[in-house]
């Protein structure tokens, strides 16, 4: 049931949302939500109280013909000035919101959007959260996301669908196996719990998998139990509706067009597509345009976009109960909660903002697959789409204040970053509210990259692109 | 899928064939440079949406390095040229203008 709006129709999926209405699954799916036994406090809440979900609620809209559903998070005009404005609704930017004010009571917020909520990398990943890193401030931040998306559904009081089902990092060659060790002894340190495990219980956990691959055989792997997929969209939506709720506007369709500096070097506002809006404090949460705001805010970035693409088969039964990562082949497969094999695959090689992807790419994912998974080859694929990621040079984020006063930006998460959208929104939420990086955020500085304090994670993590 | 021509032999060919090589032009800062250089040099990119110049090579070809002009949002390739220049050239960049008028990319435009 992972993707039931996505089946039912992606773009009539997208455009209800453009028009602020979730699709009339999100009712359903809430059934599943374990209402939290503490009512929130609704202090907070400055224009619209709104109703919990619940089972209770369930009932009582079934009662009365599903007549009482309000929308999910209001469309209002923009205001002349907020005290914040983001930019960028993504999982990310709708996450900063939400953080700034829970955690800091600063509800005067704006997050403004050029498309529709969460349709930009939000809504074209391949769902996968673990927290495997090799790096210190990696383990950190990844895993404070993939522990803040434990209790995330009961936080949001919004279904997203979070399934610890296990992440496997296969390792093929012996480079693999030792660096899956090492990350393995290194996650011991950092508290993230991770294993190394033979094949013999890879087979075990994943029974459709060939061992003896004709290129590469299965060696060992990489396991993080408490890994596993979330329920994409409805991470931006869960949290959309907590922002609202709080009384940030969530302005959609409308695109920044300049940023403007006071005197003092500070920015004072931004220029959109719906006219001026002012701001004491900015934050730019763009993922893939990264690089065409920062033109805009006139300065330059360690970042380059490329398109990367994901595709997903016919649903079959279900077969495969955990997230199988094989890098050396280049493929990573999971199952949807309604049957989709969710594969992802390569980045393309050069600079592009088409969010299509290549068929080359398809023919070598779908090959390497094949390879591993043998049973994959007589499915037929359904979909195919990309995305842009914004590609560091040590394949870390970048959280960080900017040569512009009050403004911050929260980027470069390239292939990584559904699974640190709650810990990104944390961090960042910390660093704007209080005008200096956190912990979380301290190792992420655009600085890094003059002082040669890299997180290296492009070798380090095994991540294949 | 892009089609491109390679200056060098003439071969023109799908892009499975070539490798690309990062944004065209730029001009290396030694260990003797300011640290703000050096950074500039290693990691600062130009990430255009719309035209770009950048450095391909022909690997299962001639082998090759050339330049290419292209547009990011829509992968349309302008044309190619020598990697033996320091700057595209004028007739290229006439029929860029052309095309994307107002184009600015670094000093070129």
């Amino acid at each position: 049931m992972a993707r039931v709006c996505e089946t039912e129709g992606r773009w009539s999926a997208a455009e209800s949302l453009a028009q602020n209405r979730v699709p009339d699954c999100t009712a359903r799916l809430e059934n599943t939500a374990a209402p939290t036994p503490v009512p929130p406090d609704f202090s907070v809440l400055s224009e619209m109280p709104m109703k919990r979900y619940s089972a209770f609620a369930i009932a009582r809209e079934a009662a009365r013909h599903h007549t009482g559903w309000e929308r999910a998070w209001r469309s209002p005009k923009p205001k002349d000035r907020y005290d914040v404005v983001i930019v960028g609704a993504g999982g990310h930017g709708l996450a900063t919101a939400y953080y700034l004010g829970k955690n800091f009571g600063i509800t005067n917020v704006a997050i403004i959007e050029k498309g529709w909520l969460g349709g930009g990398n939000t809504g074209r990943n391949t769902t996968i959260i673990r927290s495997n890193y090799l790096q210190d401030d990696s383990a950190a931040i990844y895993e404070k996301a993939r522990s803040l998306y434990e209790g995330l559904s009961q936080d949001l009081n919004y279904n997203i669908m979070f399934s610890p089902r296990g992440v496997i990092m296969l390792a093929q060659t012996e480079h693999e196996v030792r660096g899956y060790k090492r990350t393995a002894h290194a996650n011991a340190h950092q508290g993230v719990t991770t294993e190394y495990i033979t094949p013999e219980r890879v087979k075990e956990l994943v029974p459709i998998i060939n061992l003896h691959g004709p290129r590469y055989p299965v060696l060992g792997g990489l396991y993080q139990a408490r890994g596993g997929t979330a329920r994409h969209d409805a991470v931006a939506w869960g949290y959309a509706r907590a922002c609202s709720g709080m009384g940030m506007d969530i302005i959609q369709q409308c695109e920044v067009t300049g940023v403007e500096t006071g005197a003092d070097g500070n920015v004072s506002g931004v220029q959109t597509t719906k006219g001026r809006i002012g701001c004491g404090k900015l934050g730019i949460v763009v993922a893939g345009h990264s690089g065409v705001l920062a033109q805009m805010a006139g300065f330059r970035l360690p970042i380059e976009s490329v398109a990367l693409q994901a595709l997903v088969s016919e649903p079959i039964k279900p077969c495969m109960d955990v997230v199988v990562m094989a890098n050396t082949v280049h493929g990573y497969m999971s199952q949807s909660d309604k049957g989709e094999m969710v594969i992802g695959g390569g980045a393309d090689g050069y600079n592009n903002y088409t969010q299509r992807g290549s068929f080359h790419h398809v023919e070598e994912t779908v090959r390497s697959l094949v390879e591993t998974f043998p049973m994959v080859s007589r499915l037929k694929m359904l979909r195919q789409w990309g995305g842009i990621v914004d590609m560091t040079g040590d394949r870390s984020p970048i959280i960080s204040r900017t040569p512009l006063g009050n403004c911050f930006i929260n980027c470069g998460w390239g292939t990584g970053g559904f699974k640190a959208i709650p810990g990104s929104g944390w961090a960042m939420a910390d660093m704007m509210a209080k005008g200096t990086p956190g912990p979380l955020a301290k190792g992420f500085g655009l600085d890094r990259f003059r002082e040669g304090r890299f997180i290296d994670e492009s070798v380090a993590a095994g991540v294949a692109h | 899928m892009l089609l491109l021509e390679c200056p060098c032999c003439g071969v023109t060919a799908e892009e499975t064939e070539f490798h690309g090589g990062g944004e065209a032009h730029v001009k290396r800062a030694g260990p003797s440079s300011e640290d703000a250089a050096f950074e500039t040099y290693l990691f600062h990119r130009e990430n255009p949406k719309g035209v770009h110049f950048e450095r391909w090579r022909h690997v299962t070809g001639c082998g090759k390095w050339f330049m290419a002009a292209r547009d990011t949002a829509t992968l349309e390739v302008f044309g190619t040229y020598s990697a033996q220049t320091l700057a595209p050239p004028e007739d290229l960049l006439k029929q860029i203008r052309d095309k994307r008028p107002g184009f600015k990319w670094r000093d070129v435009q």
